[in-house]
């Protein structure tokens, strides 16, 4: 099987980010892989080894900075990477990138999956699957915790909010996964030095045939949460039933039961 | 101006966001006349269409078919988008769940829009609409606009009041096409006893690693120690239980809990889980790191019990009891029970 994993590049969640003058700041924080593209790696590697004579490409749009995530999916497993970059790809919304990557998964051709993460954690909307899944014209097996291929039939369990759902599909699909999938392999010494003498192919528009999608969502003010309340109430008391007590009169009294 | 909201449900349960939806398209007055359709998919929904005119709408538009009995993103997206085309409204609302975010999605693709997930607030400007919603984890909030015609925005549960429910108040309710070409098969279901749904629930009652550590409990003979540990987790986790139904709530769990195989990963909070908005958020045994927190920015009040006087779930609590939670929660759900007179 081809498999691509679809991997974004974002600050680090332990990041201090704060809106100031209506840019985001996120301070010193390291760019990394979107954490749930980690699961996606993972899950696209899981697919290679289980079915023999796969490959694992992974696929970003994003600054030439990006290649350092792509590096990360090389490092754990993964046998090659592309990176889309264009300056008139500043802008993007999900719709716009998933034009992108189904013009890059076209180009790749002959591709059978396309694993993707369940959402960004800048944008975090988790649309973007779904969308390249519309434009390839390819089925979408979502919030997959579980994935197993027979022949040419991919069967995902669904991890959704009333419990599991066995879906199946023929190939290709496009599938994004869930934490459920397993815990992302660390990086081997050996793919960290295959990562790091890597020269990752960089594609543009005109590489791929298309023109700069238009943004349709648009933001036009940043804002930083309101202060929280912080002050901590220890409640304490002679024993755990006089403790339950005052805390149980202390709720009421909020009116929040 | 003419709205329609998207009434989501599973096997004919709705999910109570898209009343909130319904009652904050009522809330869009202003001078031009305004509809409210609610739109439902499905198999013998007749139910949920009567529910949606209590809840306020004024008229519903019913796709009722077995092809749709299963939800599968392809059917439902390409049945909107060609009840979209035929009738044009200019903002259609959807609760955010695991379903519209798929199948919104690609509509949008189809009609050469977006969608604008996880709104908190949606103001109205001239003919188009505002959202509020977090980004990075809800350290930042950002306003957006779409500059495309339907808007699609996905609301998040909890952050709109519900409107009053009027028992039998009467509407049309149209039958429209479904299309039904799919691309993929649902062979089954194993629905867990979830309870209260973390999205619709007020109060959420949560346990972490800690619900583990409680050496004086003596495991069945022949476990090997994760077997143990895992054993031990459920004696924590039915008191947290116990605490959660007492008060009518539901109950959560950090990652160390789902990870260490103590309760299923559909109960976690945090960013790779579940982001909750509940008046009240009981932190049992959770030291509170950064991605837990990330879930429950939009909780009320958070109640910490925790061994550790240092733990980090202390700074966002407004109230905190320092001790073992084997301990505290029974006695918090004896004393709940006597005030409460359950
Ligand atoms: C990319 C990424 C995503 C993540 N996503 C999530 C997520 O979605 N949700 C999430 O929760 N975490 C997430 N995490 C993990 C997170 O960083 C923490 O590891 C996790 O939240 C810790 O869970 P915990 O608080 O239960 O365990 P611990 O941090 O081990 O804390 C256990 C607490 O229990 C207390 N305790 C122990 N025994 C008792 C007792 N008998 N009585 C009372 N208190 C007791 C201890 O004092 C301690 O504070 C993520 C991490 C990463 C890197
Ligand atoms: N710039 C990008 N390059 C490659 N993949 C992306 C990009 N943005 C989003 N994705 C993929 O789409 C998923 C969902 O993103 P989002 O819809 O932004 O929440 C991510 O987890 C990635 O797998």
């Amino acid at each position: 099987m081809k498999i691509i994993a679809c991997i974004k590049q974002v600050p680090d969640s332990e990041a201090k980010v704060k809106a100031e003058g209506g840019q985001i700041n996120t301070g010193d924080a390291p760019l990394v892989i979107n954490p749930f593209d980690e699961y996606a790696v993972e899950g696209a590697l899981q697919q290679r080894e289980a079915v023999s004579g796969s490959t694992v490409t992974a696929l970003c749009i994003g600054p030439e900075s990006a290649k350092e995530a792509l590096k990360h999916a090389l490092a754990m497993g993964a046998d090659d990477a592309i990176l889309v970059s264009d300056s008139a790809l500043n802008n993007l919304d999900t719709v716009g990138a998933a034009r992108v990557l189904a013009a890059a998964i076209q180009k790749i051709g002959g591709v059978d999956m396309v694993v993707f993460g369940r959402q960004t954690l800048d944008n975090g909307s988790g649309l973007t699957s779904a969308q390249t899944a519309r434009a390839l014209g390819w089925s979408l097996l979502g919030l997959a915790g579980q994935i197993k291929v027979e022949e040419r039939t991919v069967r995902v369990e669904r991890v959704i909010e009333e419990g599991r759902q066995t879906v199946k599909a023929n190939l290709p699909a496009v599938i994004s996964v869930v934490q459920s999938i397993g815990e992302p392999r660390y990086p081997s010494f050996m793919g960290i030095r295959k990562a790091s003498k890597a020269e990752i192919p960089v594609w543009s528009l005109s590489d791929l045939g298309i023109a700069a999608p238009d943004a349709i969502i648009k933001r036009s003010e940043l804002m930083n949460p309101p202060a929280r309340e912080t002050s901590v109430e220890i409640i304490s008391g002679e024993s755990p039933a006089e403790i339950a007590d005052k805390l149980a009169d202390k709720l009421i009294a909020e009116k929040v039961l | 101006m003419k709205i329609f909201v998207y009434v989501d449900h599973f096997k004919g349960e709705a999910q109570a966001t898209s009343w909130e939806a319904l009652g904050l398209a009522k809330s869009f007055g202003g001078s031009s006349p305004l509809t409210t359709t609610a739109i439902v998919f499905g198999s013998n929904v007749d139910d949920v269409a009567k529910a949606a005119l209590e809840h306020g709408a004024d008229d519903v538009l019913v796709a009722d078919d077995p092809a749709l009995l299963d939800f599968r993103a392809e059917t439902y997206a390409s049945t909107l988008s060609a009840l979209v085309s035929s009738r044009t409204p200019d903002l259609i609302l959807f609760p955010t769940t695991t379903r519209t975010r798929e199948f919104a999605a690609m509509s949008a693709v189809d009609l050469n829009t977006n969608v604008i997930t996880d709104a908190t607030a949606v103001e109205v400007n001239g003919d188009s609409f505002v959202v509020t919603r977090p980004i990075y984890e809800a350290k930042l909030f950002e306003k957006v606009t779409a500059s495309a015609k339907p808007q699609l925005i996905t609301l998040r549960g909890r952050a709109f009041p519900k409107p009053e429910k009027v028992a039998g108040k009467s509407g049309t309710i149209t039958k429209v096409e479904a299309k039904t070409d799919a691309l993929t098969t649902v062979e089954g279901y194993s629905v867990a006893d979830v309870g209260v749904s973390l999205n619709d629930a007020g109060i959420i009652v949560s346990g972490g690693r800690g619900v583990s550590n409680n050496p004086s409990l003596q495991p069945p003979a022949g476990l090997d120690d994760k077997q143990a540990e895992i054993w031990r987790a459920h004696q924590g986790f039915k008191l947290v239980g116990d605490l959660a139904s007492t008060l009518g709530g539901a109950v959560g769990a950090s990652r160390a809990a789902v990870d260490g195989g103590y309760i299923p990963y559909s109960n976690q909070v945090g960013q790779t889980g579940k982001v909750v908005a509940p008046d009240l958020y009981i932190a049992c045994g959770i030291s509170g790191a950064i991605q837990h927190l990330a879930g429950i920015r939009s909780a009320k009040m958070v109640v910490a019990i925790n061994k550790d006087p240092d733990a980090p779930i202390f700074k966002v609590a407004r109230y905190g009891v320092v001790g073992d939670l084997f301990q505290i929660v029974p006695a918090l759900t004896e004393a709940f029970k006597k005030k409460l007179g359950k």
